[in-house]
């Protein structure tokens, strides 16, 4: 089961396999920025050193790789590493898998059922100790083992299923085996996997010692690292600091480059509003968060050259409980996403220049995408071009739930509220008794999942955690993203059509053969399920970079572990 | 001034009605001469009617003079401003364009306060919020006394057991930071309303602010009349009556009440002060009044997402909220003068 990712809006994270198209679109995306690199051209040799200051309004999250989910994957790729990872990179290439403690990406045997993994010689923690393949059996163990808020990506290993259930007697022996002395690695699948190699990509498959309890580390005695930088100290609220590491010496340039900063600090807890004043006064370099609505004209005016957009194909969407009234008649559901203004929701989260219109569940340029948008005026060039009230309405008026119940569920965030705020507007205008509730950013999420709460409508986003339709289609809208009454259900819609689900599935057969045949089935999947109408896809965000004036070698790296500039390439001096 | 903190001060001795002073007129004449012959407090009390009439005069002004309705979105909207059609949500200004920033005072009739980030016209919805606010603030100065008198008499007229467990009770919430419990108790039932039997109460509901705001001061109120009452008690007149056969509940209500009201009544001005704060605080906090309602918390909450480019919007129901409280608290202070005899002592001494 591949877990909901789900960050706070103010971070830009993206892993999709973008095309060739996206290095295109990159390139000219405005602002002073893009994704290639920015600064002086003297030689890197020359910026080694410095203090990098990041500024986060979060309290901070684990730092413990089996529990983590997003929040610190910025910090941990560059202390922490595993058999692959992506390329660090800026642009599409950075979605492209390359070697990290293996010697090889393999290709996989038995079917597909079978990868075998050599590990790379001599690298050692920052302990000293030697990495070790057993580290890696430990390390998937861990995943099932400590308790977590995501289900595992790694139940298609032999004996992952039985982890999942009981995971006190979690046994991966028949799942993984490790020869510590030939320095490989190899898991048995129950089925072939085509998005395994991803899988074991993601910090969850990170290595730890052997020795690591099933229990997870805090702040006062973090993992040894394998990566550049190491935890020199972290006290939650206030700050996370990261020191080199002694025992790093760079393999691969591709997987784990050497940083530049001598430090990184990370801020914690501080306000949007006080985050770009840091920046402006140089107090701080960079920014995990937007930056603020009401401070984009001061910074685009003001300091151009330190303001960097670039897309990231999430997709922000309002989830429509397709079990609850009213939106369990796809008529209702299709007549609200005619009746959306897209462009009012694109100037509620900042306008033109940071969002753009979409209709569908994929988002541009990813493996299945091609152009669809009925819930439009003039539909048929897969573009929005305004609403369609009339439609709408009649809808409506044949569904017979005109004055009906709908509560809008968001966070106390201005630009979630600001959403919702349009669609009560809008359901009044359309006869709906509409209200909004708003709940705190860490009670609405598990309680939009929770299908005993029969949430009606609430403002969400997603984007995959690798490059592959299964993670839209099998997950966030498709049957086996949902769980009734539990607060790990991905699948806010509550979504399940047997015939999309049956389409699903043959695709993702589908993929471990031919790509170009299970994309065109993506394709198909995708305009079946927009026209069943789950959501309200509204718009693709674009990410802002705010930069101080002394940053230079800016790099944005779209993958799922970066979702904005390589933070280790980043000058200071 | 008078706020919660003056509130929470020790409990004074009962101000009773003046006596004498004008043969034949009754103490409640004399004490409401002496209030109108106060001009600070008659200034006070002509600000706070102004501010009540402008504030129930907002559907007038929404749908007659602006044309606009506060409530709903107009992210697309455009307005008339010196004669040109311009957007309501103007698109950031230089080569990367970016943000979308809420139109300014326009000093005009319509957006005559620019607008908020949904497009909606700040001046109707602070006149609308003004009306909130005060429902709220009195509706809740009006059920925290009412509570309050039930409890107050009670405990005081019997004593014993029953002012042992009404007195436990009302320190258990005295005990809580106000805006602490407050919080908590919104918190809550913003989730699912309340629902207490047949009745219920919606998340969305004016009643439920002005419900929690009115039982979390209810011990502020109910303890000085329950000292009021502790020394009326035995007052002669009450053990004449007691001697005629007089029931409790003419002791209470015909004897004691009309002689510790005066209690009620100078806290009354202060309270709505203090609770029109506390709706404010709540609804700044998103747990008072709900979007899209207004009320002027909520218009603060979304003007400080605006402070540092359009001001306007945070700052216009902050300056109404400080008119108001001033207002009460100057013609609070007027009431307790007019119906505390050791206040004319002092103005005589």
């Amino acid at each position: 089961m591949n877990p909901i990712r789900r960050i706070r809006p103010t971070r830009a994270a993206c892993i999709a396999a973008l095309a060739a198209a996206l290095a295109g679109l990159l390139a000219g995306c405005g602002g002073s920025g893009s994704s290639g690199s920015s600064g002086s051209s003297a030689s890197s040799g020359d910026h080694r050193g410095g203090t990098l200051v990041l500024d986060w309004n979060g309290i901070g999250s684990s730092i413990d790789t089996a529990v983590d989910y997003d929040q610190n994957w910025t910090l941990l790729y560059m202390v922490y590493d595993g058999l692959v990872t992506w390329k660090k990179v800026g642009g599409a290439e950075g979605n492209t898998l390359v070697p990290d403690l293996a010697t090889a990406i393999p290709s996989p045997t038995d079917g597909g059922k079978t990868y075998t993994f050599t590990l790379r010689k001599g690298i050692e923690y920052s302990n000293g100790a030697p990495v070790k393949a057993s580290d890696f059996v430990r390390a998937i163990e861990r995943e099932f083992t400590v308790p977590g808020p995501v289900g595992s990506f790694y139940q298609g290993i032999v004996g992952g299923d039985a982890c999942a259930k009981t995971p006190k007697t979690c046994d991966l022996s028949q799942g993984i085996s490790a020869d510590n002395a030939a320095g490989t690695v190899t898991f048995h699948l129950t089925g072939p996997d085509p998005d395994f190699l991803q899988k074991l990509a993601l910090p969850f498959a990170y290595a730890v010692p052997a020795s690591t309890a099933d229990k997870e580390v805090g702040p006062s005695n973090p993992l040894p690292a394998t990566g550049p930088y190491m935890f020199d100290h972290y006290t939650p609220n206030q700050e996370i600091l990261l020191k080199r590491n002694p025992h790093f010496k760079e393999w691969s340039k591709d997987a784990q480059p050497n940083g530049y900063p001598d430090e990184i600090e990370v801020k914690l807890s501080l306000s949007t509003e006080a985050e770009v004043t840091q920046i402006e006064q140089g107090q701080a370099d960079w920014m995990y968060d937007q930056p603020p609505n009401d401070r984009l004209n001061e910074i685009a005016n003001k300091y151009p050259d330190q303001v960097h957009l670039n897309p990231v194909p999430q997709v922000f969407h309002m989830a429509l409980n397709t079990r609850v009234a009213p939106f369990n008649d796809v008529r209702v559901r299709q007549a609200v996403n005619y009746a959306t203004d897209r462009n009012a929701i694109v100037k509620a989260w900042g306008g033109p220049q940071l969002a753009t219109p979409t209709c569908q569940i994929l988002p541009p340029d990813f493996p299945g995408y091609e152009p669809y948008c009925p819930y439009t005026t003039n539909p048929g060039d897969g573009k929005w071009h305004g609403p369609d009230l009339a439609k709408a309405r009649q809808l409506i008026d044949a569904s017979g739930t005109k004055g009906d119940k709908i509560a809008v569920i968001c966070t106390p965030d201005e630009a979630s509220k600001s959403v919702c705020l349009y669609f009560v507007s809008l359901f009044k205008q359309l006869g709906y008794d509409s209200s909004i509730k708003v709940l705190s950013a860490a009670v609405e999420y598990p309680y939009t999942q929770d299908s005993s709460n029969k949430a009606q409508i609430s403002f969400s986003y997603w984007y995959p955690d690798y490059p592959s339709g299964a993670d839209w289609f099998d997950v966030v809208v498709g049957c086996n993203g949902f769980h009734p009454n539990s607060t790990a259900s991905a699948n806010l819609s509550e979504f399940c059509d047997p015939k999309i689900q049956a389409m699903t599935e043959k695709a993702i057969k589908t993929s471990v053969t031919d790509q170009d045949a299970a994309n065109q089935q993506w394709a198909a999947i995708d305009k079946a399920t927009t026209d069943q109408a789950p959501w309200i896809a509204l718009f693709l965000p674009r990410h802002v970079d705010f930069l101080s004036a002394r940053v230079g070698n800016y790099i944005f790296d779209p993958n799922v572990l970066v979702g904005g500039p390589l933070l280790d390439q980043l000058w200071v001096k | 001034m008078s706020t919660v903190g003056s509130l929470e001060q020790p409990v004074e001795p009962v101000p009773e009605l003046p006596q004498g002073g004008s043969a034949g007129a009754s103490p409640w004449r004399l004490a409401f001469r002496k209030l109108v012959r106060n001009r600070l407090s008659m200034a006070a009390l002509g600000l706070f009617a102004v501010i009540v009439a402008v504030s129930f005069a907002a559907p007038l002004y929404a749908h007659h003079v602006a044309h606009t309705d506060p409530f709903a979105s107009s992210l697309t909207g455009k307005t008339e401003v010196n004669g040109k059609r311009v957007d309501v949500l103007q698109q950031g200004s230089g080569a990367l364009a970016l943000g979308e920033t809420p139109i300014g005072p326009t000093w005009q009739r319509n957006y005559f306060l620019g607008a908020d980030e949904q497009g909606r016209d700040v001046a109707a919805r602070v006149l609308y919020g003004g009306r909130t606010s005060l429902i709220i603030g009195v509706g809740s100065a009006l059920i925290c006394s009412l509570i309050a008198v039930v409890i107050g008499l009670a405990a005081g007229f019997y004593g014993g057991i029953i002012d042992g467990i009404l007195s436990r009770i009302l320190d258990i919430i005295w005990a809580f930071p106000v805006y602490l419990l407050a919080i908590s108790i919104a918190t809550v039932l913003l989730t699912q309303g309340l629902s207490i039997g047949p009745f219920t109460i919606s998340a969305s509901s004016l009643w439920l602010p002005t419900a929690i705001i009115g039982v979390i001061y209810v011990p502020y109120v109910a303890r000085p009349i329950r000292g009021a009452v502790l020394s009326v008690r035995e007052k002669e007149f009450v053990d004449a009556a007691i001697a005629q056969g007089a029931s409790d509940r003419r002791l209470m209500f015909g004897e004691i009440l009309p002689n510790v009201i005066a209690v009620v009544i100078v806290l009354l001005p202060l309270m709505i002060a203090t609770t029109i704060l506390t709706e404010s605080a709540l609804s700044y906090l998103s747990i008072g009044v709900q979007p899209p309602a207004a009320s002027w918390g909520t218009i603060i909450d979304d003007g400080q997402q605006l402070l540092y480019s359009r001001p306007w919007v945070a700052i216009a129901p902050g300056v109404m909220i400080v008119l108001t409280v001033l207002s009460l608290n100057v013609l609070g202070d007027g009431v307790r003068d007019a119906l505390d005899p050791r206040a004319k002592l002092r103005v005589k001494g």
